[in-house]
């Protein structure tokens, strides 16, 4: 195994050095941030403030990592907050009207749940040949409309939702919460699943070059599908999650959530135009955004100013990958001419 | 002779209401090269795209070692052992070279995982042998087309295909690119690999195959071993009629100086570039892809900005050196990408060819129809453009597209024209007709300069010969000096930097 990952790392000349330095510069931000909030207010590193950060980017680190094949395959998927919501008031209504039902069967039907509402996505997309674009910010508001309808105004409380399923949101285990080691370990998983499996360097091929992909033999409809029905899955994992964390589910669950999620993959290097980024430099993308935010809190800034700094972030990445295309563009201009 | 490996029986193909193939056979056998030619039209794509997997013929058979066999996607095509290598290399430039080779069918280790270690292996093997430096680990991203080639060459060895086919490989490489192409196409060949080679150059078709076969609308009008076939032959089968002379170039006694650059220099691009051309003389840009040389004529046309040097139409020193000052001076520039730079490929024929010269045809400001028409009519008649100005220009062949671009050019009435590869991708018959017109141009009294990457055409007709490598000038011929040996010696670097324009070459093997 560590022969692989060596032959991983000496691999992939400049692009990977490219993509290492994001994830290296990434790191690099989430550190300078902790240290200066840090040193203005020393409860930003409290346990209790550490456990509260790992838990509020856990879902959208998790969110991410579906969302990130989708990017790599030059899609995208808006539609994952509102399968979110289903799911998270689904399992809920499940704990209601079967109280004794295993806690891993909520889980596994709110994932079923989501893989379906990927696959709706996957056959428009896939088959229909309707852009992931207008395909999925359609489904966005059909299923978040058939939500509010469904839920009728109810809610789900935490009294409905028996302790041990909630203690997958509070109890932690080595210091790291339950919620975080299921990220971690499906971001492990869908790391390797892309670094080490033929599916996974499809999904990026079909990002850099669509027409050579299906040159290449890859069957790109399976793949765009296989890609939906993933995210979809993850979505609906991430709603179960959802009513563990929050105990509290209404119709408007996870509302507005995808874009958070859409930001900060990019943020994490994965390019809007497919082909280039990892699963962990979104996560990372993801917790810098999450730092960044509880810093703002921590400095007392206006709570309205957040998205706006949300903004600026995502700005700043895309205008500093433009800014290392035209200097690696400039190289090797120069490197070529040897004049 | 061997049993074919592949054969086309009786292919019938229809796009809509359009005939492309009406009953196409041919075949290919082990260890032969056997080249497809036609005009831009004949359907000679189509017939690739078939063998591809691409498209399925309506009618007729392919069989494979005698096997009736139906290809109904490319993996199905390459598993059967057909690599196609297409003119644009189709690769995914944010991978590694490794990973394009090996994509979809990457090596696993005994867990399962992709063995990056032996694919690295086995393609750092096929790029050695190639005699090629470059690294299996090394991006796409910033390749040239001839080492994007090589990418794809290399994918179709380790599918240890039995039939390459290669759909215009070389119309983006020089000549000595094309000369290691054909050395490793020679190799499969002596391995028992049966290829086809498709091509407009006659030159390269004559050098490397056994047999050729002419197809003229859909159908094959000639087929036969090399030795049966001369070049006036294939050229009367492709455009049902003779050609005198392919490179019509009038014999013009050079007027006054037109332009004239004195040290050009564009950091990282090229340096120390000074010549000058007269009055009714053709100077040909010669060198290998990337030299510099479309770098030098978008700089001369102001397109790019130059960050040292001096430009002088005439009398006149350009300053603040834009395309609009360059043309309002007499500059034209028919780029090399006319599609992307040359046309406005959805407006009509007559819309393009007017598109340099709006202010002429303007009444009270507002574009008149009626000049536009008179303009356009004027120049198209003049380049014996077939089709009418009122057609939208996406439906021209490439030929006709080039006529347009020149028509533009010429509406302008330039006092220099700058043309960079004014007849790739155009067939023969269209091809001599730009050169005639070309030649008439300078006949009447225009500089021209012209970038080419085909010998012969430059030969042919260019009065001087200016050689470029890598952002320099290396050597300047007369016409009655230029040989193919002595441009390629020039090109390769191989005499070291002349920079001195009045500096001649005298190369060994003079001829």
């Amino acid at each position: 195994m560590t022969k692989e990952l060596k032959s991983t790392a000496d691999g992939h000349g400049w692009m990977n050095a490219l993509v290492r330095s994001r994830e290296g510069s990434l790191v690099l931000l989430i550190a300078v941030l902790t240290v200066l909030t840090t040193a203005l207010n020393p409860r930003f590193i409290s346990p209790q403030s550490l456990k509260d950060l790992m838990l509020n980017v856990s879902i959208i680190a998790l969110l991410v990592l579906g969302q990130t094949v989708i990017i790599l395959m030059r899609q995208i998927d808006l539609s994952i907050s509102s399968i979110v919501g289903i799911t998270a008031f689904l399992s809920g209504t499940l704990f209601i009207n079967r109280p004794e039902i295993p806690s891993v069967a909520v889980v596994l039907i709110a994932v079923l749940a989501g893989l379906l509402l990927g696959a709706v996505n996957a056959a428009l997309i896939a088959w229909g040949k309707i852009p992931a674009l207008i395909t999925t910010l359609g489904t966005l508001y059909i299923f978040r409309g058939a939500n509010y309808a469904w839920v009728h105004g109810r809610q789900v409380n935490a009294v409905n939702v028996p302790g041990s399923f909630l203690a997958i949101g509070t109890s932690t285990f080595a210091g790291i919460p339950l919620l975080t080691w299921i990220v971690l370990v499906l971001l492990v998983v869908f790391s390797i699943g892309l670094r080490q499996y033929r599916v996974g360097r499809e999904f990026y091929a079909i990002g850099s070059n669509p027409t050579a992909a299906v040159l290449a033999g890859i069957n790109v409809s399976r793949r765009l599908a296989t890609g939906f029905i993933i995210s979809g899955a993850i979505a609906g994992l991430a709603g179960a999650l959802w009513l563990a964390r929050f105990g509290t589910v209404d119709a408007t669950a996870g509302e507005g959530i995808e874009l958070t999620v859409i930001t900060s993959t990019v943020v994490g290097g994965v390019a809007i135009t497919g082909g280039v980024g990892t699963v962990v430099g979104s996560v990372l993308g993801a917790l810098l955004l999450s730092v960044f935010s509880s810093t703002l809190v921590f400095l007392r800034v206006p709570s309205f100013w957040q998205q706006s700094f949300q903004g600026a972030m995502l700005l700043l990445a895309i205008a500093g990958d433009a800014y290392l295309a035209y200097r690696h563009a400039l190289r090797l201009r120069v490197k070529w001419s040897h004049v | 002779m061997n049993a074919p490996t592949i054969e086309l029986v009786d292919i019938y193909k229809s796009f809509g209401s359009t005939r492309v193939l009406e009953g196409v056979t041919m075949s290919l056998s082990p260890g032969e090269v056997h080249s497809l030619m036609g005009e831009n039209g004949a359907g000679k794509s189509t017939l690739v795209k078939i063998m591809a997997g691409l498209h399925l013929s309506d009618r007729g058979a392919v069989r494979m070692n005698g096997q009736e066999v139906l290809f109904r996607s490319p993996s199905q095509a390459q598993q059967a052992g057909v690599s196609v290598i297409y003119q644009e290399p189709t690769l995914f430039r944010d991978l590694s070279i490794a990973e394009n080779v090996f994509m979809h069918r990457q090596p696993k280790t005994a867990y399962g995982w992709i063995d990056y270690a032996e694919m690295s292996r086995a393609v750092s093997q096929h790029l050695s042998q190639l005699g090629v430096s470059l690294r299996p680990e090394d991006p796409v991203l910033g390749l040239s087309i001839a080492d994007q080639q090589i990418v794809e060459i290399i994918k179709a060895l380790t599918f240890e295909a039995k039939v390459l086919i290669m759909d215009e490989p070389t119309a983006a490489l020089s000549l000595e690119e094309v000369k290691r192409l054909f050395q490793v196409v020679e190799r499969l060949r002596s391995k028992g690999v049966a290829v086809m080679f498709v091509s407009h150059r006659l030159e390269e078709v004559f050098t490397i195959s056994q047999r050729i076969t002419v197809m003229r609308d859909g159908r094959v009008v000639g087929s036969g071993p090399l030795a049966e076939w001369t070049t006036d032959e294939v050229i009367r089968k492709m455009v049902g009629r003779s050609l005198a002379a392919l490179y019509p170039k009038e014999k013009v006694e050079p007027g006054k100086v037109v332009l004239r650059v004195r040290d050009l220099r564009r950091a990282g691009v090229f340096k120390g570039i000074s010549f000058e051309v007269r009055q009714g003389e053709i100077v040909g840009l010669a060198g290998l892809v990337g030299a510099g040389r479309s770098e030098v004529a978008r700089a001369i046309f102001g397109i790019d900005p130059l960050d040292s040097g001096e430009v002088v139409i005439g009398e006149t020193v350009l300053t603040n050196h834009t395309p609009q000052t360059a043309m309002a001076v007499g500059i034209g520039y028919v780029p090399e990408d006319r599609q992307q730079q040359g046309l406005v490929m959805e407006m009509t024929v007559m819309r393009n060819a007017t598109l340099t010269v709006l202010r002429q045809v303007q009444r009270f400001g507002l574009v008149s129809q009626d000049k536009e028409r008179e303009i356009a009519a004027k120049w198209t008649q003049r380049m014996q453009l077939k089709g009418h100005i009122e057609e939208p220009v996406n439906i021209l062949s490439g030929g006709n597209q080039q006529k347009v671009v020149l028509a533009k050019w010429l509406a302008t009435k330039p006092k220099l024209l700058i043309v960079d590869e004014p007849t790739r991708g155009v067939d023969v018959g269209a091809k001599s007709e730009v050169h005639r017109t070309l030649s008439q141009l300078a006949k009447d009294g225009m500089a021209i300069i012209m970038i080419s990457s085909e010998l012969p055409e430059v030969l042919g007709m260019a009065d001087r010969v200016l050689v470029m490598h890598e952002g320099k000038l290396t050597a300047e011929f007369a016409r009655s000096e230029a040989t193919e040996e002595a441009i390629m010696f020039a090109a390769t670097g191989q005499m070291g930097s002349l920079g001195n324009k009045k500096a001649k070459a005298t190369p060994n093997g003079q001829s």
